[in-house]
């Protein structure tokens, strides 16, 4: 059994951190955010020239053919950097849930364009209900024309096509379709774009499979608690560093108790949140039987600990923390609209009881005796 | 990574699966409620048993009785020690800690004298570490030795030293020069509990029973060829038990506490919050699912963290994240069985309407110690401030 990365995992992690760093240092993280949408399509090539946009697809789409465990580390550093534009919408979102539940035609057209480059892509699922249960979706879809409006999706407009949840199936839509709105919501996070999408009487594609979606949707939520375990990493190292430069009544502020707890916290929660997402991608690509509670597991846990390493980031830094200035606010958004999206907190942990009491998972059958044993061996 | 067990690894486990089925004894669960004065001989055999077959410490080396067992493989015998529900060892601080001392920082000699009755529970050991000044600032410890002739002379007190009642040997850290800082002038003494002048009292605890004790040594002697490690390097010898605890424990605790969420769950069912079945209240469910998963990152934390040491070679100062993870969750865990028993709660070990025998009133109240015990939460975030973050000391 081995919890490390191996060489080649390692190897591609620290790539990605020193690709970052090169290509899309924080001030041109600032630059695209003042961007109508973050996008730049010279970065979006060189992550292509990486194999970024292909990570986890079949080779004979022209993908890098790796893991759920790959692409995780990717995000993380992603994550890291701040990165804007639609690396995440259109590998983690839409490309996950084709994979997921495309037929092979579907797969073969999609997948292909997103490998290359050619086409950026996102996911369309809430509607004005804000449900992350695909149950929920209310839109109009019948005869393969779709009506009806979603919010909230993610670079809408940079997108070629968009992967869209309908009540009764998972659809493709040009983005060019007739028929189509996009019009931008102003949200916390300026790094990923936000829009509303209006869809009336739009033509779709239906995809094959739509049972695959909560798959999908999994990938995807293990891939933002990976990015929200990078911008919580990021916070953890500004917020250390600052605590050892900052000095008031003659010490660095990192010296204090108060202080140095607060750093503490930060960083049991960052590895903490990181064992969850680690675990979660690893048991996603094994198939393993408790993958579903544990992507649960590290969508709740990263969702709250993004916050609270956030909160904590901004006391720390003391007035610094509360302005624009400082780099710190854009990760708290960032957080802040990772938190929510593909289900908050309670969202999972509702789905964790779900699994875990009302499934009656084989821990519980065998009428468990509870433990006296609660001491310390000291 | 790869998170399934490789060929050794299930070959450790099935071999400890069969010699538990030959082995593993069958009425533990008449004596486990029974007061461990009364259980402590059951304990004794079972380690002596345990021993035979050279499963008492397996991750001592091969040389000295154990079987040089990766941490994998420790978590795997603790997993397999839960799932038949075995007893406890009754020389835990022997084996846990005290023992891999000896083997790190003793003589051949004392390895030869000491380690085998550690291992066979024929001689028990507690651990003289604590004092009444000295809780979180163990190193302005005062208990005192000053040599005379070939033994030394110790003068002092020690407290919240479990297992002293029963303890054959104690390893005890004394101030051998007063006249250097406070970390410098530190040993560690190998003392027999049976010698003159040795006092143990019990210290009744917050839960009402004695699990602790306090220790007084008036001009106790001890043979200067007991003294662990250099004379005055007493603050290494110390720290690298301290190592040894705060890194193997979390192992055995992930399955403890899955037992008792596993239980609350089953209660649930059967018990109303908020006017209705528990298990459908949306809050209880909030509460046990959040601790579910919180019990979840703990077994995950110390995996990653076993693999981080086994690459490293060393437990570093990352193992106060377990620590500091394991007690306070415990804390939560206790406080959610608050919350779905209600008043029943309260009830206590005798109670006839009591609820599992009164075992979560126990523990609410015993689990205030798990963030005191074995280094406090706060100790433990300096750590990590100090150690991990590199931040500049606080104190």
């Amino acid at each position: 059994m081995e919890f490390g990365l191996s060489e080649s995992q390692q190897l591609l992690k620290d790539n990605a951190r020193k690709f970052f760093a090169g290509e899309c240092p924080m001030q041109e993280v600032r630059r695209l955010m003042e961007t109508e949408t973050a996008y730049d399509r010279h970065l979006w090539a060189k992550m292509t020239e990486q194999g970024y946009t292909g990570i986890i697809f079949p080779e004979e789409f022209g993908g890098v053919g790796l893991g759920k465990v790959e692409l995780i580390l990717l995000m993380e550093e992603a994550g890291w950097a701040l990165l804007p534009g639609p690396l995440f919408s259109t590998v983690a979102l839409a490309g996950a849930v084709i994979d997921a539940v495309a037929g092979s035609e579907q797969k073969k057209r999609y997948l292909s364009a997103i490998c290359s480059g050619q086409a950026r892509s996102t996911l369309a699922m809430l509607e004005a209900n804000a449900s992350w249960r695909p149950a929920d979706a209310q839109m109009a879809t019948s005869n393969g024309r779709l009506s009806g409006e979603k919010l909230f999706v993610t670079d809408a407009r940079v997108a070629d096509f968009m992967v869209v949840v309908g009540p009764d199936g998972v659809f493709v839509v040009d983005a060019k379709a007739p028929g189509i709105t996009v019009e931008p919501m102003k949200t916390m996070d300026l790094t990923r774009k936000m829009y509303a999408v209006g869809f009336h009487n739009t033509p779709g594609e239906r995809l094959a499979n739509a049972g695959g979606l909560i798959r999908g949707l999994d990938v995807a939520a293990t891939a933002l608690a990976a990015e929200l375990v990078g911008g919580m990493q990021r916070t953890l190292d500004i917020t250390v560093a600052y605590a050892k430069m900052r000095k008031q009544f003659g010490k660095p502020i990192g010296s204090f108790q108060a202080v140095q707890h607060h750093c503490a916290d930060m960083y049991l929660e960052t590895e903490s949140a990181r064992s969850a997402a680690y675990y979660a991608a690893w048991a996603i690509e094994n198939d393993a039987p408790d993958a579903a509670v544990a992507v649960s597991i590290a969508k709740m846990y990263a969702s709250d600990a993004g916050r609270r390493v956030g909160n904590r980031g901004i006391q720390v830094h003391g007035g610094m923390g509360f302005t624009w200035e400082n780099d710190l606010h854009l990760y708290y958004r960032r957080a802040k609209a990772a938190e929510t999206a593909l289900g908050d907190a309670a969202f999972h942990r509702e789905r964790i009881a779900q699994l875990v009491i009302d499934g009656c998972p084989a821990s519980s059958q065998s009428a468990p005796q509870a433990s006296a044993d609660v001491t310390a061996a000291s | 990574m790869d998170l399934t067990l490789n060929d050794e690894e299930k070959e450790f486990r099935n071999e400890l699966r069969a010699w538990l089925e030959a082995n593993a004894p069958n009425d533990w669960a008449e004596w486990r409620e029974k007061p461990l004065e009364e259980s402590f001989p059951y304990l004794r055999a079972w380690q002596r048993k345990l021993d035979l077959g050279r499963w008492a410490a397996v991750s001592w080396p091969k040389e000295y009785g154990g079987r040089s067992a990766t941490l994998m493989q420790q978590a795997i015998f603790w997993e397999e020690m839960a799932r038949v529900e075995a007893p406890s060892m009754a020389n835990a601080l022997g084996l846990g800690l005290i023992g891999p001392t000896i083997i790190a920082y003793g003589t051949e000699a004392q390895k030869k004298r000491f380690i085998p009755k550690i291992l066979s529970a024929e001689e028990i050991w507690c651990q003289g570490f604590s004092e009444p000044n000295a809780g979180s600032d163990l190193a302005s410890l005062q208990t005192q030795a000053r040599l005379e002739g070939d033994d030394y002379i110790v003068n002092g007190q020690k407290v919240w030293t479990s297992f002293a009642w029963v303890a054959d040997w104690c390893e005890l850290v004394v101030r051998t020069d007063p006249n250097v800082p406070k970390h410098k002038g530190l040993t560690v003494l190998l003392v027999d509990m049976k010698s003159p002048g040795i006092e143990v009292r019990p210290l009744r605890q917050i839960t009402g029973e004695s699990e602790f004790n306090e220790l007084f040594f008036r001009d106790v002697r001890v043979p200067v060829e007991n003294v662990l490690g250099q004379v005055n390097d007493g603050w290494n010898v110390a720290v690298s038990t301290l190592m040894f605890e705060r890194g193997s424990y979390g192992a055995r605790l992930h399955l403890v506490f899955k037992r008792n969420i596993d239980r609350l769950i089953e209660i649930s069912r059967t018990r109303q919050t908020n006017h209705q079945p528990a298990a459908k209240d949306p809050l209880m469910r909030q509460k046990l699912a959040q601790c579910y998963a919180e019990i979840e990152v703990m077994r995950l934390n110390q995996l990653r963290a076993f693999s981080r040491i086994t690459a490293t070679g060393v437990p570093g100062p990352e193992g106060s994240i377990q620590k500091i993870f394991w007690s306070e969750l415990n804390q939560r865990l206790q406080q959610i069985a608050q919350e779905l028993l209600g008043p029943y709660g309260q009830l206590s070990h005798g109670d006839s309407r009591a609820i599992d025998n009164g075992i979560w009133s126990y523990g609410y109240l015993r689990t205030r110690g798990n963030t005191i015990e074995a280094g406090t939460s706060e100790v433990q975030r300096n750590i990590i401030g100090h150690f991990v973050l590199g931040l500049p000391r606080s104190y």
